[in-house]
């Protein structure tokens, strides 16, 4: 009886099924022909597979990053499929046309594709596997001129806006997986934002994984143009296999002058079964490049994924730009995260806030990874970094690694760290008052994580607080 | 209502409580004194079901149900509260949050329809009043960085919302000034019914003087050694505790 809070037991991953659809699915591997291939099957214009093709010969001249504070066995590139999408899914086909049993598979994830049960002010493009189903509310949006349509799609309708931002922000050079992105990246989203306006709907993506042994290289690009503001989320699932899956995806947001860009993600891939079977990998190259007076915010919370390895970043370019990165990462089990970010101050005057809650449960090992840069001319730049790690049980463990380097000494920066064990005390008080160890552990998770769920836009608030409820279930004993 | 029979409970191989018995009926208000580390605390913590203490033998009857078997939040629910002596800090929960999740847990196990936010905040108001506490109190986290006499008071005030059919309060007094000390005890005596207990634990005779007890356990070195009424309460403050304790053997 010495203590109520005991190792763990799985709980029941509620989006694990496995839809049954008709795919056409490439070969496994990847070689020069397999980019040939999947770029012909997006009937892309010759300069984008010219790029595909520099991303694809970079990639074979570098080797896959280790510096993570996680461990795998290392992955065979060869044995992975690179593109496979539902055979009913045809190229620009309107909602009315989407095959049911796709709309079926996302009313079970709780996603409305169809006109009278959408979620009211929000716009959904939905990808599967490696392409788009469908995107909702065009027309609405249309009407304000914001695009907001898979990436295959802007390919074909806006290929001006993709030839000038695509790798503008990540460029493919950057990193192993961000090269990997960009020679094989099948869909993803496209949103533009013109001049002066305020983006009138939530935009959402939800990526689905389905199919077995296949990667998702998704590729989202989002600009916002000079005063344009858009607050856009994305949310994530996959079934239950006992492979690892990859999921190698590049988001790059444009924030021209005085614009607004919110970013918030809600992550749920499978995390594999209690004893780190399966589950999916999860090596996300995110960033974004603020311009003057304009703001880039990313939200995100993290329960899913065996290996979660992403650092949402801002390059604080223009004078006056503000950053912010508001995390909860959740390990539990065997599950593994090295997330954080990177602020990198350019422009006088910038800003930026992190705010990072890790919590570890089970065998859970979390780090915080965040680099503040000051560069030379940024006057005047402040950053406040509160990161702080909670912990479940004794199996559990939480790291930091802070990299602060100022080249300005008018720079402020402030740096709090803590970590907590979740207190067998607070348990008590709670049970004492009547709630059991599970609402009581959900309410001094929600608690602790507070100030990163009041970021994330109002209808995903509570989805995200139930989520970090399941994804503990079970984290008592 | 409480039937607590040779009570002995240990806590990381130490014997702390070594055979107390004790039964408080309905109606019935309980005093327990005795010097510091005597064990009040633990049999305070035991009755809620702390599960950092084990039971080595004994056992406590609650409304005819075997209170050991139960876990504490079905304590809570079948009317069990304690007042905590060190009540514990929720940071990132609002006080009105939690008070109301704790609430509807206690609705809920009797089959009621749970309440929200608004109704809530109807029930709230009058029992605010009771304790003298300010709305604002009710938007902060839970005990977070409220002063020691905010946290007793906070703690009758979820003891007025949850309406317990035994009350523990340990040491509510201590820390309290005089007119925190008066508050507390009329909410304490505001809430006496014919149907519900209170055992308080407290080292002064001043709070007795508002709730005044039925009973007066002094307990020591893990045993009830002395039990009597409420003038035992007088002779203690008078005395002291020597005269009851046991010759040192050398
Ligand atoms: N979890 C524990 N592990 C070890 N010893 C404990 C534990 N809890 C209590 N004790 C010890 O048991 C004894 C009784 O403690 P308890 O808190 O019940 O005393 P108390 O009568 O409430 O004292 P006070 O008047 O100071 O509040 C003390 O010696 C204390 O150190
Ligand atoms: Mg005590």
């Amino acid at each position: 009886m010495s203590s109520s809070i005991e190792s763990l037991v799985n709980k029941e991953y509620a989006y694990g099924f496995v839809t049954d659809i008709e795919s056409d699915t490439i070969p496994r591997g990847l070689t020069e022909e397999t980019v040939r291939l999947i770029s012909a099957k997006k009937n892309e214009p010759e300069w984008l597979l010219a790029w595909r093709l520099k991303a694809f010969r970079r990639w074979q001249t570098m080797t896959e990053p280790h510096w993570p504070n996680v461990t795998y066995t290392s992955i065979d590139y060869q044995a992975q499929t690179y593109y496979s999408a539902p055979k009913s899914v045809k190229p620009l086909q309107s909602l009315d046309d989407v095959d049911p049993e796709l709309l079926k598979t996302y009313a079970k994830l709780g996603i409305s594709l169809t006109e009278q049960k959408r979620l009211t002010g929000v716009a959904v493009d939905a990808i599967f596997d490696s392409v788009s189903v469908g995107t909702t509310m065009k027309t609405e949006l249309a009407a304000v001129g914001v695009i907001f349509c898979s990436f295959g799609e802007a390919v074909q309708s806006h290929p001006e806006l993709i030839q000038k931002y695509l790798g503008s922000i990540v460029p493919y050079s950057d990193n192993f997986f961000a090269a990997l992105n960009s020679a094989v990246f099948s869909d993803g989203s496209f949103v533009y934002i013109p001049k002066g306006v305020k983006c009138p709907l939530e935009l959402s993506t939800y990526f689905r994984i389905n199919a077995a042994d296949t990667g998702q290289f998704e590729r989202t690009l989002i600009v916002a143009d000079e005063g344009a503001s858009v607050s856009y989320l994305e949310g994530c699932t996959a079934p239950k296999r006992a492979t690892n899956q990859l999921h190698a995806a590049v988001v790059e947001i444009v924030a021209l002058d005085n614009s607004s860009v919110k970013y918030s993600t809600v992550q749920n891939w499978y995390a594999g079964d209690k004893d780190g079977v399966g589950g999916i990998f999860n090596f996300v190259t995110k960033r974004g490049k603020a311009q003057t007076n304009a703001k880039i915010s990313w939200t995100q919370v993290e329960t899913g994924s065996a290996i979660t390895w992403k650092y949402p970043s801002v390059i604080l370019q223009g004078d006056n730009a503000v950053g912010e990165f508001y995390s909860v990462a959740v390990v539990n089990n065997k599950q593994q995260a090295d997330t954080g970010t990177k602020m990198i101050h350019i422009g006088r005057n910038t800003r930026s806030t992190i705010i990072s809650k890790g919590i570890s449960a089970g065998q859970g090992q979390n780090s915080y990874r965040g680099q503040v840069k000051i560069l030379p001319k940024a006057e005047g730049a402040r950053n406040y970094t509160q990161c702080d790690s909670m912990l479940i049980g004794n199996a559990c463990g939480a790291h930091t690694f802070p990299y602060i380097e100022v080249a300005n000494n008018t720079a402020t920066i402030e740096h709090e760290a803590s970590t907590s064990k979740i207190g067998e005390d607070q348990i008590f008080y709670c049970k004492s008052r009547g709630l059991n160890a599970e609402h009581a552990i959900s309410l001094i998770v929600a608690g602790f994580c507070k100030e990163v769920f009041k970021e994330l836009p109002m209808e995903f608030a509570l989805e995200a607080q139930q989520l970090l409820g399941i994804s503990l279930e079970g984290s008592v004993g | 209502m409480l039937k607590i029979t040779d009570l002995h409970a240990s806590a990381s191989d130490k014997e702390i409580l070594k055979g107390i018995s004790l039964t408080v009926n309905a109606g019935e208000v309980h005093a327990i004194m005795g010097p510091n580390g005597s064990g009040k605390s633990t049999l305070a913590q035991i009755i809620a079901g702390h599960p950092g203490y084990e039971v080595t033998s004994g056992t406590i009857e609650y409304d005819g149900k075997d209170l050991l078997d139960m876990e504490a939040e079905e304590r809570a629910q079948a009317g069990v509260f304690l007042a905590f002596q060190y009540p514990v800090e929720i940071p990132g929960v609002t006080n009105a949050y939690f008070l109301r999740a704790a609430f509807n847990e206690l609705r809920k196990a009797r089959g009621e329809e749970e309440v929200d936010p608004m109704e809530f905040l109807d029930i709230m108001e009058e029992k605010l009043k009771l304790v003298e506490m300010d709305a604002t109190m009710m938007q902060r986290s839970v005990n977070a960085g409220f002063s020691g006499g905010e946290k007793k008071r906070n703690e009758i005030l979820q003891m007025a919302v949850l309406a317990p059919k035994l009350a523990v309060l340990d040491e509510t007094d201590s820390g309290l000034d005089i007119d925190a000390l008066r508050i507390v005890a009329g909410g304490v005596n505001a809430l006496k019914r014919p149907d519900n207990a209170t055992i308080v634990v407290t080292h002064y005779q001043r709070l007795l003087n508002y709730i005044v007890p039925d009973f007066v356990h002094v307990l020591a070195g893990g045993r009830i050694i002395r039990s009597g009424g409420k003038e035992l309460a007088h002779e203690l403050e008078a005395k002291g505790y020597d005269w009851l304790l046991e010759p040192v053997s050398v």
